[in-house]
């Protein structure tokens, strides 16, 4: 069964932090949600875990028994030990001890923690308590696994490791949602869903969303001047610059849009639209 | 032309941990360098020591073609990844502070975030905290900067607009060092230095340092299946979509882990994050 929301809306008084949001996802697939600082990741993420009651829309997910939720920043126990820490989450979900050990011994030993299970969660890395926490979250199989921001101020080692589990946890059926304010990773996920401000910004597979740029995107020598210059932006070295649809065709080579020209330009669209009443 | 920064196979012991081995860096006015690494790989260490923060226990430091001193300190601009900011101060009394602290002029804020001047930092979205931290690093003309992750967090057009930032202070004539964990960030960057074990393992522009690298790319329908193998085979996959990246392999080695699971093999240019891998694994194994 897919599990997902459709049409969500989340208020916290007069700020509307989800405006009629939309997510599928799939089981056995990794759904990215992708957005920044503000954005409504969170919110969203807490709607389809069951931890937040949304104004409107309609939510689709498993019992609260067969959902694994990673809160962002760790839900781990600083003040057990990362084997207690598995003890008592599992326990919490009707497996047994003995099961726990079965299940998270591999998991542990491929992950570099089985060294440290021993070791109270409060006195790991960032990275390997993170590690901990996504383990915790998976270890009682649950349907739908919700991890909010598991790699965020985790070094690569430690997010290749972490990708690993999300990838055990897919081929093993879950449905598996998460999010991240890194395009590149994003562009891991089978299907994606961008955000900002609340609202959907573009949803579909990586490379339907890069084609679904409307107008065009060129490429620049140098910083444009004059209108253009609201239409532009730099990666690295280089410039690019968007024409909406019907707008005079300018100078520079024209480029395919890759991820991430696509969701910067769906972030300009909309702010523009936001001062300029939509005119470009 | 005299690098900003400079260290000349420098080591820094710690008791019996040598965190930091015989590592030549330069930063270059003008140049914008990124320093990668997993944790433990010795980048916070070798800034310390570029800082005059920590001494070396072997090698030099130069900064500005001499010793770290309280001199050349002052020509340093610093964002740590917590921003350094005080949360109840507005954006104008978090540059009036540093001003009073440092000395220097008062910082001038991006004409976007002015609207917002008069609103304490901590209310206001993690970008422009950011951009007001940026303003507070560079009112004093420093000639070299540090910033350790400066576009975390934030989506990618606030990341433009923020690396535009730095981008025009490197124009101006400044030195950037960055350490970043995250490849969309590194590929802002003209130049990597990629450390592990404290060694440097990698260096250049993101097309030298994945060179000639190749993953085998593999496309089944039963993917879970191709996992197990190439596992028990060995091998390590990453899972990208629905297909499998195998890195440091080639096509018949990934066809015999196979074993008869159903797939199409292709080759492609390894990413960034997967050379990376790569040299952090040979790294660490050396």
């Amino acid at each position: 069964m897919t599990f997902g929301v459709r049409g969500v809306t989340v208020r916290f008084g007069d700020h509307v932090a989800l405006d009629d949001v939309t997510l599928e996802a799939p089981p056995g697939r990794v759904t990215g949600v992708v957005g920044g600082d503000g954005s409504g990741k969170t919110t969203l993420l807490r709607v389809l875990a069951g931890a937040l009651s949304p104004d409107a829309g309609e939510v689709r997910r498993p019992d609260p028994g067969r959902i694994g939720y990673l809160a962002s920043g760790s839900g781990t126990y600083p003040d057990l030990t990362v084997d207690e820490n598995l003890v008592f989450v599992a326990t919490a979900y009707g497996v047994h001890a003995s099961e726990v050990a079965r299940r998270s011994g591999g998991y542990l030993e491929r992950i570099g923690l089985a060294g440290a299970r021993d070791r109270l969660a409060g006195h790991l890395s960032g990275g390997m308590r993170q590690r901990l926490g996504v383990i915790c979250a998976m270890v009682h199989r649950p349907e739908l696994l919700v991890l909010d921001e598991p790699t965020t101020g985790i070094d690569p080692v430690s997010r290749a490791d972490l990708w690993w589990l999300i990838a055990r946890a897919a081929a093993g059926g879950a449905a598996v949602v998460l999010s991240t304010s890194y395009l590149d990773e994003a562009e891991r996920a089978a299907s994606l869903l961008v955000l900002d401000r609340g609202g959907s910004l573009a949803a579909g597979t990586p490379e339907e969303i890069a084609a679904a740029v409307p107008g065009t995107v060129r490429r620049l020598r140098e910083r444009p001047g004059g209108g253009l210059a609201g239409r532009a932006w730099r990666r690295g070295a280089r410039w690019f610059a968007w024409e909406p649809p019907g707008s005079p065709p300018g100078e520079g080579e024209v480029v395919r849009p890759t991820l991430h020209e696509a969701v910067t330009v769906a972030a300009l669209a909309r702010e523009l639209e936001a001062v300029g009443g939509g005119a470009p | 032309m005299t690098p900003l920064a400079q260290s000349i196979g420098v080591t820094r012991r710690f008791r019996h941990l040598v965190a930091v081995d015989g590592v030549d860096l330069r930063v270059d006015p003008g140049e914008v360098v990124g320093l990668l690494g997993a944790n433990g790989a010795g980048k916070t260490t070798l800034i310390r020591m570029l800082l005059g923060l920590l001494p070396a226990s072997d090698g030099r430091v130069l900064l500005f073609g001499r010793p770290p001193s309280r001199e050349t300190r002052r020509r340093i601009g610093y964002v740590p990844q917590g921003l350094g900011l005080y949360d109840d101060l507005t954006p104008l009394e978090n540059l009036a502070f540093a001003r009073a602290a440092f000395g220097g002029a008062l910082g001038e804020l991006p004409a976007q975030v002015r609207p917002l001047a008069r609103i304490p930092v901590g209310r206001l979205p993690l970008g422009v905290q950011r951009r007001v931290a940026f303003a507070q690093a560079l009112a004093h003309g420093p000639d070299l900067l540090v910033l350790d992750e400066p576009t975390s967090g934030v989506d990618p057009l606030a990341r433009a607009r923020l690396w535009e930032t730095i981008r025009g202070a490197a124009e101006a004539g400044a030195g950037v060092l960055v350490t970043t964990h995250h490849m969309d960030e590194a590929e802002e960057c003209d130049r990597l230095v990629v450390m592990a074990q404290g060694r440097v393992v990698g260096e250049g522009s993101v097309e030298e340092i994945v060179g000639g690298a190749r993953v085998v790319v593999v496309e089944s329908p039963e993917w879970e299946r191709a996992l197990e193998a190439l596992e028990g085979a060995g091998l390590s996959a990453a899972l990208v979509g629905r297909t499998l990246r195998v890195p440091s392999t080639g096509v018949e080695e990934v066809g015999h882990a196979l074993d008869g699971v159903p797939a199409i093999l292709g080759e492609a240019g390894a990413t960034l994050e997967e050379r990376f891998l790569e040299l952090t694994l040979a790294g660490t194994a050396a």
